[in-house]
């Protein structure tokens, strides 16, 4: 007797989800539940049992039908909805069309990522002339004609005294020479050195940077860089500088980064020594202060300046300079 | 700079192992760049016992040694008459390769095979003896490496030096910033003076004509040398460090280059003229042969260093083959001077030589230090090559260098360095590199700058020596206090970064090339003669002839890139350029830059997907890109109008607009000309643009303005109008914006195309347009009938005025 009620319900089911419009759910609903359903006749025919099991039959038979109606009227109110009509699927794991999807230089995505962290920081974005006269690019920046210094780039020249910049240096004195202290400003750009092999090409990116104020320190340089790396690389990332020397700096200094190859160890792209050279900076040479008209006893300043490239390789594992600059299709579009 | 750790021990007592030295030399400026063992090559050279000699059965002068290398026995064939049972000698295993180019292998002598070879000094340079095999102490382990038994542990230091620390350029100089770093005593060398007889001044003099150029010429003189080779610790110095032993004399002036910095030069004496100098600029053309045997002209202004009659050597440069020590020279005059850096360098550059003198004088040598460094030569020439010092020294030093004095501010140095050291720790920093410091007061510090330190004039000059002394690893890291004001992003760079967005956002992708070409890329563009862009900037020292002027143009670049891709299977390719021209303005002008933008799009307009077949890119889809990026950018007053025939050079006629922003040509589109892609080795259509960004961003950025939302409903009227072909949409649309000018009723919002069609049934030589106007009022509903009359009147002007046709 409990048999065939169970068995009522499964047929109920079965019948309902194939059911693939209102009618049908309507018909199947009047022959399970309806007043000569078979479920209603189930509970009338209760009584021909024997008396002990009609309480637990008469029980399982109500359950059994509560349930049954709650299920035909969701069915029918999703069939009501639209929910139920399965009909006309597609392939939905086919590809959909694509939307036009172009793709920055990784110069520019590095590039604009050091000038918004600077850009945080307060430091406004300057730009300059990349055919620079020689007293931009390397008198004002105490560089002087016949300087031993002159040798540390090799220059193109256009003329005696018209040069594609060597530095985005040259910017710092075009704005010295534009604004009063305060300034911070960050300066990316183009630049060009006589050198082209595996590990130069003549045309590279730079960032330079610079702050004037009243006593900025060297340890505030520090400060910033160290900021900068951990922004770019990661908040663990150690660095160390080291004395050198830049004419337009004193103290002048350059920054290398425990490697992010080998965290130090020693590998091929830090030349076993566990550090990469990262960027050049010091505080501003009173010089270049006097060239531009400061007040060298009341303001002081740092410079920095970074090759993209260099943070480029270094952020995305770029193994070959030259792609930056042969266009290759593969390359670009996977920035 | 190289720098050999053995000998520079003979200068300060390093006692801490090359790694650490390394990296503390480094950490104060002098950067390490390598460090490499200088015995390396002796790694398989073991000590060996000769156990067992026998003769070789065919050879008489040969001998069969049965050699102990610790582990086992090895049979060598040796030909040394020194070797005998139980003598301990160097074993060279097969795989050395020894200094003289010989690689140590098995081989086979006269039949019998030989399993390494037992070596004489010299063959291992270590010492000049060739004559047998080098004798080992008995008390040494057969099979300890050489390298071990002799405490071989020299190695050559590659010191990187910045060009203000010439006082560096010498064993000495490096002594000195040791000694500062591990805190032991500098050894200078002791110089004694041998006897002397005669007098200098009566055999010879100095004259210098241009005091400016040549401060300080000091000369000794020395008789009856035997000039020979020098004796091998001095040859085997030399060699530590890559210079090549000559004979006693010239390793004497070398050898003391290398150790005090001071370049020196020997003379034949008996070559010079009227046996005196004279300090002179070089005559007009002055031709000389140089030590190395070429002949240069000289520059007129080259200091030359002549004798009563010609030029002998060029001063602070190179000597002269006139008066170079030969084998039998007997008088040497040894000159040690102080030289014009300017000077110098610009003699090195003009001649294109770049000595080792050159190399120190043009970034300034010591002037205290000439004649301690001429004595010091003196001394070794006359130990090393016999012969006897003439009594005297001429030292003619017209223009004597002023000491300097600086004032130091304790409170500055650590306001500028961010430390805050007292004046003690200044005071030990300074004087660890021999400043010498006295104290004004408790703020005021005066140092003395040793007259070895060319490089220091400025209080900011000794803070660094301070900061790199103390460490600047120890100076602690603060955030600056940072004032509020800052300015708005320039437009510049606003329009720049929203233009490579965009066309990101496009599916361009961004690519950068070099900002040279080459000289024939006008041509190579179909350039006029008369073009603009034919004003090249040249570079005078280019890389290559591919990169020799700076562009003018971004599509030889986007070309290149499109030939790279086309040849790599990428037929499909949307890139973009953003970046600067040069337009030449003349000699000695700097160039105009002009931002450029362009675009390049070939192939498909799709890849292939499921969706459909692709379809090939045409003229549209590109300035579609372009109308969306001027709009993008809020550019207005934009109009694009044919570009006439004789003005296409490198796009084709009648598939090229010029965009005109405010009545600027501010670039234009087309489709390239088949023999400019020809040219580039890029051959399928390729469509381009060309949007000069300098004109944009100098435009008026025009602040926007909300339009509000209309309350009416609007509506539409669909025409189509045949015409003749050459009549263009853009005239039938600013016809009809120029026929409501003239009407009451404000009323068509908007106009647009709906089609263009042309083929059956429209007559040969017209084509039919679809126009599709929307008139909206924002102060009532319109009627039917008023939209109608307003609709009669514009279409009834474009009719008349394009004597158009209705359709039939």
């Amino acid at each position: 007797m409990e048999n065939r009620i169970e068995q009522i319900e499964a047929e109920a089911l079965a019948s309902l989800s194939n059911a693939s419009d209102m009618e049908q759910i309507k018909s199947l609903s009047v022959k399970y539940l309806g007043r000569k359903g078979l479920v209603t006749l189930f509970l009338r025919n209760i009584s021909e049992l024997p008396v002990e099991e009609r309480p637990e039959a008469g029980k399982q038979a109500n359950i059994t039908k509560k349930r049954l109606e709650a299920v035909f009227e969701e069915a029918a109110k999703r069939m009501a909805a639209g929910l139920s009509d399965n009909s006309g699927a597609i392939d939905v794991t086919l590809p959909g069309r694509p939307a036009a999807q172009g793709s920055l230089h990784p110069i520019t995505t590095t590039t604009r990522r050091i000038c918004s962290i600077f850009a945080r920081m307060g430091f406004d974005i300057a730009e300059g002339p990349e055919v620079e006269s020689d007293y931009y690019n390397f008198e004002a920046l105490n560089i002087p004609k016949n300087h031993p210094a002159r040798d540390m780039q090799d220059t193109f020249y256009v003329s005696e005294n018209i040069v594609l910049r060597t530095h985005t240096s040259p910017i710092q004195v075009h704005v010295m020479e534009q604004n009063a202290p305060p300034i911070r400003i960050v300066a990316p750009g183009k630049v060009y050195r006589c050198d082209s092999d595996l590990t130069h090409t003549p045309m590279f990116h730079q960032v330079e940077g610079l702050l004037v104020d009243e006593a900025v320190s060297f340890g505030d340089l520090k400060g910033i860089l160290e900021s900068l790396a951990h922004q770019i690389f990661d908040e663990h990332i150690r660095l160390r500088f080291r004395p050198s020397f830049f004419p337009f700096t004193e103290p002048s200094a350059e920054v290398d980064i425990l490697c992010v190859m080998c965290r130090g160890k020693g590998c091929k792209v830090c030349s076993q020594t566990g550090w990469l050279e990262v960027m050049g900076c010091g505080m501003v040479h009173p010089a270049v202060f006097e060239n531009v008209g400061y007040n060298t006893r009341k303001y002081s300043g740092f410079a920095f300046g970074m090759g993209v490239e260099r943070l480029a390789m270094l952020k995305y594992g770029i193994n070959d300079l030259r792609m930056f600059f042969e266009s290759d299709q593969r390359f670009l579009r996977q920035f | 700079m190289k720098i050999s750790t053995q000998w520079l021990n003979q200068y300060v007592s390093v006692g801490i192992p090359v790694s650490e030295l390394a990296d503390k030399l480094t950490m104060a400026g002098l950067e390490v760049e390598g460090a490499v063992k200088r015995y390396g090559y002796l790694e398989s050279v073991l000590v060996g016992s000769i156990t067992e000699i026998r003769k070789h059965p065919n050879a008489d002068h040969l001998k069969l040694c049965d050699v102990n290398i610790g582990d086992r026995s090895i049979l060598v064939v040796c030909g040394a008459p020194n070797a005998r049972k139980g003598m301990k000698a160097p074993c060279a295993l097969p795989g050395t390769f020894l200094p003289a180019g010989r690689a140590i292998q098995k081989t086979t002598i006269r039949d019998i095979p030989s399993e390494g070879m037992l070596c004489s000094e010299a063959e291992l340079s270590l010492g000049p003896d060739a004559s047998g095999l080098m004798v080992l102490d008995p008390q040494l382990a057969e099979g300890l490496p050489l390298i071990e038994a002799l405490h071989l542990t020299d190695t050559i230091l590659e010191i990187g030096l910045t060009p203000n620390r010439p006082d560096c350029l010498s064993f000495i100089g490096i002594a000195r910033e040791v000694s500062a770093i591990v805190h032991q005593p500098l050894k200078f060398p002791e110089i004694k003076m041998p006897q002397a007889s005669g007098r200098i001044d009566e055999l010879t003099s100095v004259t210098i004509q241009n005091p400016d150029l040549c401060p300080r010429y000091a000369a000794r003189l020395i008789t009856g040398v035997t000039v020979a080779p020098s004796p091998f610790w001095l040859q085997d110095r030399l060699l530590s460090v890559d210079l090549k032993p000559i004979n006693n004399i010239v390793d004497v002036t070398n050898f003391v280059m290398m150790e005090m910095g001071q370049p020196l030069h020997a003379f034949d004496f008996d070559q010079l003229a009227e046996n005196r100098i004279v300090v002179r600029t070089a005559g007009h053309n002055e031709t000389f042969t140089t030590l190395d045997g070429k002949e240069r002209r000289m520059a007129d202004e080259t200091l030359m260093i002549c004798d009563g009659q010609r030029p002998v050597a060029v001063a602070g440069v190179m000597g002269g083959q006139n008066s170079e020590i030969q084998k039998i020279t007997t008088r040497v005059l040894l000159e040690s001077a102080c030289f014009n850096p300017v000077s110098i360098r610009k003699t090195a550059k003009h001649l294109g030589l770049n000595t080792d003198a050159s190399h120190r004088f043009e970034r300034g040598v010591d002037p205290a230090g000439t004649v301690i460094a001429l004595n010091r030569a003196a001394q070794l020439i006359v130990e090393l090559a016999g012969g006897v010092l003439v009594d005297g020294i001429i030292d003619a030093h017209p223009v004597p260098t002023p000491v300097r004095r600086i004032d130091l501010s304790i409170t500055d140095t650590n306001r500028r360095l961010g430390t805050m050291l007292d004046q003690p720790e200044i005071i030990r920093c300074l004087e660890s590199v021999e400043f010498q410091v006295t104290a004004r007061d408790s703020e005021i510090l005066t140092a003395t700058v040793p007259s070895f330190r060319v490089d220091v004039s400025r209080p900011e000059d000794l803070m660094e020596e301070v900061a790199r002394l103390w460490g600047y690893n120890n100076i602690q890291t603060t955030i600056p206090k940072i004032s509020p004001a800052t300015r708005p992003i320039s437009r510049a760079i606003e329009i720049k970064d929203k233009i490579r967005d965009r066309m990101a956002g496009y599916g361009f992708s961004e690519s950068i090339s070099y900002s040279f070409i080459s000289k024939n890329a006008c041509d190579l563009l179909n350039l006029p003669e008369n073009d603009e862009r034919r004003k090249l900037l040249h570079v005078l020292n280019p890389i290559s002839e591919d990169h020799a002027v700076m562009r003018t143009s971004l599509l030889p670049g986007l070309l290149t890139a499109m030939h790279y891709n086309l040849s790599r299977q990428s037929r499909n390719l949307k890139i973009f350029e953003l970046g600067k021209i040069f337009i030449g303005r003349g000699q000695d002008q700097q160039p105009e830059e002009i931002e450029t933008l362009a675009g390049l799009w070939t192939g498909m307009r799709f890849d292939q997907t499921w969706h459909g077949k692709p379809i090939s890119c045409d003229f549209y889809d590109i300035k579609g890109i372009l109308e969306n990026l001027l709009a993008s950018l809020e550019i207005t007053g934009l109009s694009y109008s044919p570009m006439p025939a004789p003005s296409c050079h490198y796009t084709r006629p009648g598939h090229t607009a010029q965009i005109i922003c405010n009545g600027v040509p501010a670039g234009l589109i087309g489709e390239t000309a088949p023999a400019v892609l020809a040219s580039f080795d890029a051959k399928q259509p390729a469509f381009i643009f060309e949007l000069n960004v300098s004109t944009l961003i100098s435009l008026p950025s025009g602040a926007k303005m909300f339009a509000p939302i209309p309350k009416f409903p609007s509506t539409g009227r669909d025409i189509t109008l045949i015409v003749d072909n050459h009549i263009q949409a853009s005239d039938i649309i600013n016809k009809a914006k120029s026929l409501q000018e003239n009407l009451p009723e404000k009323w068509m919002e908007h106009i647009s195309i709906l089609d263009v069609y042309s083929g059956q049934p429209i007559p040969p030589g017209k084509k039919s347009i679809s126009l599709r106007i929307t008139y909206r009022s924002f102060t009532e509903t319109l009627a039917d009938q008023m939209v109608n009359r307003i609709h009669h009147q514009l279409t009834g002007g474009i009719i008349q005025e394009f004597n158009a046709a209705l359709p039939a």
